[in-house]
């Protein structure tokens, strides 16, 4: 006997009802609280401000408490609310050379004025197990030294003043906003930049790995990374005059990059620049590389046809919220398509065996 | 259900509704033209209708009476959660019944009842340009576009015979708006394509592209073919197994482990209210729906 299917309501309910028990987990454990989340699962806060387009370390962890440590889901939480609130105006352009830096390294310099701060790094520790940290875990004394008083310069202003490396030119025209305007192509470089900060770290990552290998190879150097906090200056227009709105934690990476140079034009070394939300190195390097393929055009050199060079290819893709949905759509029923390409199919096969039977019959 | 009050009726706000809403009217002002719009991040996830739910959100007034329907049916998850999202935030009336609805949302098909002027109908459109499967860049589809330039459309729909003896599409059929544009009807069933030359307005929603397209009432939609090959709008051969129709687009279900089959409409709206009226299928009897 067939019984329609019906009651999708208090199955949606149900299942909601089930994903909330699951969340909680054993009941006998201590539940987790937003506190702990944001101060020890911080590179997940960063990682879900920076691809969530909002600086707000504790909706971060409120969002990735809900979605179960589910970064993309709980990207979205975020992307999904970020889209309610007002956009009030533009910023000032943060000056990341006032950055109180946390990190700041540079692989071209042994030294330089503010010198190599590895900070707190993943970098050097060996990847073992620590089951210490599985037992409670004491806090461990850390030496402290003073803070650099004096702003630490970016690196490639040296490269700047002997006129090696490409200066950008300043353009104070607001950027476009790629949350309300759609996207077209081809787009400018504040636009790309937008697109790859909110990008999909994996994608981000990948395409930057590929031009390593030879994919549009141009062989970079981290001419400097630097993590630390920025003041957000906003002109208020009834003041007449710009004020501190609040601080931001930034990584930024400059690349060097092979220079370019032509009989006219000597040759000068190029850059690759990226700027993301948050302790996310991994993420800012990707996005220095991938910029630095997409420019391709602009700096006279060759397509190879790769991928990090494809502007459409890359921005198109590099959004893990628009992919995801795409992607579980297809959970969706499609029985109204399949059943008529099933129909088509019988069709063809049938008159496969009709032309099939006519020939036998002919010889 | 109660109406959550945090939010502005059907959730966007309405300077984001008034982009919606000229984005409509340019595309109802040049049919089957894709036009651009700032899709907003909806709180479901792309590529679940948040096109069809943001222009719906635009046309909604507090009069309306709204029906959702995936795969003809209104109470598949999805239309279930779509219907459930405009009840809390915009409180609307919502109904079943194709010919009380102002305003339908839908997946995949376009009910049976034939819709009237005073209606609107929202498609949910994954992949709005037609040409995308024949050339991935955006860049060079709107050139194609603008350019009339459809070759390459025939010449798919060409190869097809040539290979298959028949054109090799059965959903997303592509068709011709207003002798101008190629357009995307969304992936109905090639049985729907016919209808699409009707009284009601019928908006297009494309969320994760960006896209939004409309065809006005009474406006030429043609399905592309041959004069050799003509369209064919082709469906299961059979009647309905609960309603006893044979004007319907069917679903086939599994009966059993012996592979038996019924075909039931698609759309549940239709099948309920010719049962209601009398009607009955082969399965009538058997059947508990």
């Amino acid at each position: 006997m067939y019984v329609a299917v019906k009651g999708g309501e208090r199955a949606i309910d149900n299942a909601h009802a089930w994903l909330a028990e699951e969340r909680r987990g054993d009941l006998s454990v201590a539940e987790l609280s937003i506190a702990q989340i944001r101060e020890q699962l911080s590179l997940a806060v960063n990682r879900v401000m920076a691809e969530g387009s909002l600086f707000d370390p504790d909706l971060a962890a409120l969002a990735i408490k809900q979605s179960r440590g589910d970064l993309i889901e709980a990207i979205f939480l975020i992307r999904a609310y970020r889209t309610t609130l007002p956009r009030f105006g533009m910023t000032r352009p943060v000056e990341t050379g006032e950055m109180r830096c946390d990190r700041r390294i540079s692989a071209t310099f042994k030294d330089a004025p503010g010198g190599q701060v590895l900070g707190p790094t993943f970098d050097y520790t060996h990847r073992l197990l620590d089951f210490k940290l599985a037992a409670e875990g004491e806090p461990v004394p850390v030496p402290e030294a003073e803070g650099r008083a004096e702003p630490t310069p970016h690196i490639t202003e040296f490269l700047a003043d002997e006129d090696l490396i490409q200066t950008e030119p300043r353009d104070d025209t607001e950027p476009r906003d790629i949350t309300r305007q759609p996207m077209s192509y081809p787009a400018d470089r504040a636009t790309r930049a937008q697109a790859l900060t909110r990008g999909d770290e994996g994608f981000v990552l990948s395409l930057a790995y590929s031009t390593q290998r030879g994919y549009a190879k141009n062989h970079a150097f981290v001419g400097e990374l630097r993590i630390g906090m920025v003041d957000v200056e906003m002109e208020i227009p009834e003041l007449g005059f710009a004020i501190d709105i609040g601080e931001v934690q930034l990584t930024e990476c400059e690349t060097v990059n092979q220079f370019k140079g032509s009989k006219t034009e000597p040759p000068q070394f190029t850059r690759g620049y990226g700027l993301v939300f948050g302790q996310t190195e991994r993420k800012a390097i990707s996005m220095a590389l991938v910029d630095r393929a997409l420019r391709w055009e602009e700096l006279g050199e060759d397509d190879k046809g790769a991928p990090a060079q494809d502007e459409e290819f890359v921005l198109s893709h590099c959004d893990n919220i628009q992919a995801t949905g795409f992607l579980e759509h297809i959970k969706l029923p499609h029985y109204v398509d399949f059943q008529s390409e099933l129909e088509l199919v019988r069709k063809m096969r049938r008159e496969a065996a009709d032309a099939a039977a006519a020939r036998e019959a002919a010889q | 259900m109660s109406v959550m009050d945090e939010y502005n009726f059907a959730y966007i706000d309405e300077q984001t509704k008034r982009m919606i809403r000229r984005a409509i009217l340019k595309g109802l002002a040049v049919p089957g033209y894709q036009v651009p719009f700032a899709s907003r991040e909806m709180p479901m996830p792309y590529g679940w209708g948040t096109g069809g739910v943001q222009v719906s959100a635009a046309a909604l007034t507090p009069d309306d009476r709204l029906k959702v329907i995936d795969q003809g049916a209104d109470d598949t998850t999805n239309a279930v959660s779509i219907r459930k999202f405009f009840e809390r935030t915009a409180g609307v009336a919502t109904t079943e019944e194709t010919s009380e609805a102002t305003i339908i949302q839908t997946r995949h098909r376009i009910p049976e009842v034939e819709l009237t002027e005073d209606q609107i109908l929202v498609y949910q459109v994954p992949i709005p340009e037609p040409l995308r499967f024949l050339e991935p860049r955006e860049t060079e589809t709107r050139k194609m576009h603008s350019l009339e330039e459809y070759g390459l459309m025939h010449v798919k729909l060409y190869e097809d015979i040539s290979r298959h003896g028949n054109i090799a599409t059965a959903f997303a059929y592509p068709v011709m708006v207003n002798d101008r544009y190629v357009m995307d009807p969304s992936p109905i069933p090639k049985f729907d394509n016919p209808k699409m030359e009707m009284a009601a307005v019928q908006l297009f929603g494309a969320g994760r592209e960006q896209r939004i397209y409309a065809v006005p009432p009474w406006t030429k939609v043609v399905s592309l073919d041959f004069e050799d090959y003509p369209f064919d709008p082709s469906k299961a051969d059979h009647p309905c197994d609960l309603c006893g129709a044979e004007d319907s687009y069917l679903d086939e279900v599994i009966l059993d482990d012996a592979g038996n089959r019924m075909f039931v409409c698609s759309d549940t709206d239709y099948c309920r209210s010719r049962r209601e009226a009398g009607h009955e299928g082969r399965l009538a009897a058997e059947t508990m729906a």
